[in-house]
């Protein structure tokens, strides 16, 4: 009875975790289709996240183009950090190649996350590609594939930097 | 023989008794991998949902600070739960609407186990019935002074402590409709009557107010969610992705005329580059296609102590482009990116971008 016991407490736990993993992989799934902004929160300080950022875009195979400063005259302000940047990275292929397609995409080109420190922890955010979908989709539906594809890098190199 | 029974009454009984003891023990265990469960999967969801804004241990960062002892003991189940459900409209909290209730349910539990010694509060949904009008007064002499006119939040949205700030914790959105819904009458009763520990906010006899005071104020607050529908922003009109306009000029001479017209609308010239810099070697760039980036510091640091997150699309960056025989100036819509926020205090802002970008690109390319 004993051994009784200790099988149907293994295979609670068991269950349990298959359906917390269940759970999440819905949930994630869910949360996805409604998102309108990418974004993690890492425990780590500004310049470990950036290198952590730095790396998880490489390692996405995006090719990292430029990272613009947003803070210049921010502790002038009464701002207690000044560390901000805009992070632009593409693939050198799409780059070449979207804008002959689709000029009017060119505003949103390089693809960009934005990072800042908030106190000790390091903040990131990105639009959805998403969020594109109704200005493009109508007049572009092949664009799905690629917003898509972008939206799954993103959500990728945000996660790999704040999450794991 | 009697013995014998005795005997086979008594292991029967020892057996039914450890079985039963084994069951409840069992009960329990599952029970408590149950909590455990369901206390990981809220641990988990809040850490990849919710921390971005509220802090990796609730203190706060863009959103409000979730573990203060006087938020935990006035704040019911009932209300996290709607909270989590309907968002706030226009104050950056999204709706998690798509969140099933035992998702809902395993974060609040995670949010409780900050502290677990205090006992989350049970309200009556019964309705206060006060005078709206005398509360009116009441809360446009004294509570207006935080909460602003007709509730709608103290300026900014939350708190974070890397941006300029006049108190650490703003006064939150008291009239905002998804508030209303979530917060029952007696709730509001209860915080205005004991204030809260650690914020601005004074327990009703420090400002002076009776109880019936109190009632009158719940009772015009109430009435500030009516007719409101939560989750539809008819003002809102976030026009194209893209502002485009046709040049009648060269390529060359539409980077100079954009140029002068930027810093003839207070902006400062930052660099220019191609649009492939970075992506191919200097001698392959396409000179084709080529950005200018402009900031007016003042107007990004404004923006930025509303939302700090609006950053990813500042500082101004025109793109101007040769298409066939056409150049094409263009740049981001901030109207249309506005909605991305949930932030209402921005909209000002993006209208005041929009209006500015529109009239420095028909100004370099007419």
């Amino acid at each position: 009875m004993l051994m009784d016991t200790m099988n149907m407490t293994n295979r609670f736990r068991q269950l349990s975790l298959s359906v917390l993993l269940l759970l999440l992989f819905v949930y994630s799934a869910a949360y996805a289709e409604h998102q309108k902004l990418i974004m993690g929160r890492s425990v780590d300080a500004f310049p470990e996240t950036m290198s952590a950022l730095q790396e998880e875009i490489k390692k996405a195979g995006y090719v990292l183009s430029f990272v613009q400063r947003v803070d210049i005259g921010l502790t002038g302000m009464g701002f207690k950090t000044d560390k901000y940047r805009v992070v632009f990275f593409g693939k050198p292929e799409e780059i070449k190649e979207l804008p002959e397609k689709y000029p009017e995409l060119v505003p949103y080109l390089p693809l960009a996350i934005a990072i800042f420190a908030e106190e000790q922890e390091t903040v990131l955010t990105a639009m959805s590609p998403d969020f594109l979908g109704p200005a493009y989709l109508k007049e572009h539906p092949e664009l799905k594939v690629i917003f898509d594809r972008w939206k799954k890098d993103i959500e990728s190199i945000i996660e790999g930097v704040c999450y794991q | 023989m009697k013995t014998k029974f005795n005997w086979i009454f008594c292991g029967l009984s020892f057996l039914l008794g450890s079985s039963l003891l084994l069951t409840a023990g069992n009960a329990q265990a599952a029970t408590d991998n149950s909590d455990q469960a369901s206390l990981a999967m809220g641990s988990e969801l809040f850490q990849i949902k919710c921390s971005v804004c509220h802090g990796s241990e609730g203190t706060g960062g863009v959103g409000i600070p979730l573990n203060l002892d006087d938020f935990l003991k006035t704040t019911s189940d009932k209300y996290l739960q709607q909270t989590i459900r309907l968002g706030r409209p226009g104050r950056i909290m999204p709706s998690f609407n798509e969140l099933s209730d035992v998702q809902v349910q395993s974060l609040i539990k995670y949010i409780r186990s900050w502290k677990p010694e205090i006992k989350p509060p049970v309200y009556d949904q019964a309705h206060i019935v006060g005078d709206k009008e005398k509360g009116k007064q009441i809360f446009n002499s004294i509570c207006i002074n935080c909460h602003r006119e007709a509730g709608i939040g103290g300026k900014g949205t939350g708190v974070t402590f890397s941006r300029p700030r006049d108190a650490e914790i703003i006064a939150p959105a008291i009239g905002n409709p998804a508030f209303l819904a979530a917060a029952s009458d007696q709730m509001i009763k209860r915080i205005i009557m004991t204030g809260r520990e650690s914020t601005p906010m004074m327990a009703a006899t420090s400002m002076g107010l009776t109880e019936k005071d109190v009632d009158n104020v719940v009772t015009y607050l109430r009435s500030l969610g009516k007719d409101v529908k939560l989750g539809h922003d008819h003002d809102y009109e976030p026009g194209a992705a893209v502002l485009t306009y046709e040049s009648s000029y060269s390529l060359e001479e539409t980077i100079d005329n954009i140029k002068a017209a930027a810093i003839g609308y207070n902006f400062r010239y930052i660099r220019e580059q191609t649009l492939n810099r970075g992506f191919v070697e200097k001698d392959q760039e396409n000179k084709n296609q080529y950005l200018v980036y402009f900031c007016n510091f003042n107007f990004l640091n404004q923006v930025l102590s509303i939302d700090p997150r609006i950053g990813m699309f500042l500082p101004f960056r025109a793109t101007i482009m040769k298409k066939g025989d056409m150049v094409l100036v263009m740049t981001v819509n901030p109207n249309y990116l506005c909605s991305l926020f949930n932030n209402a205090e921005l909209r000002e802002g993006c209208e005041f971008m929009s209006e500015k970008y529109e009239a420095m690109l028909e100004e370099s390319t007419l």
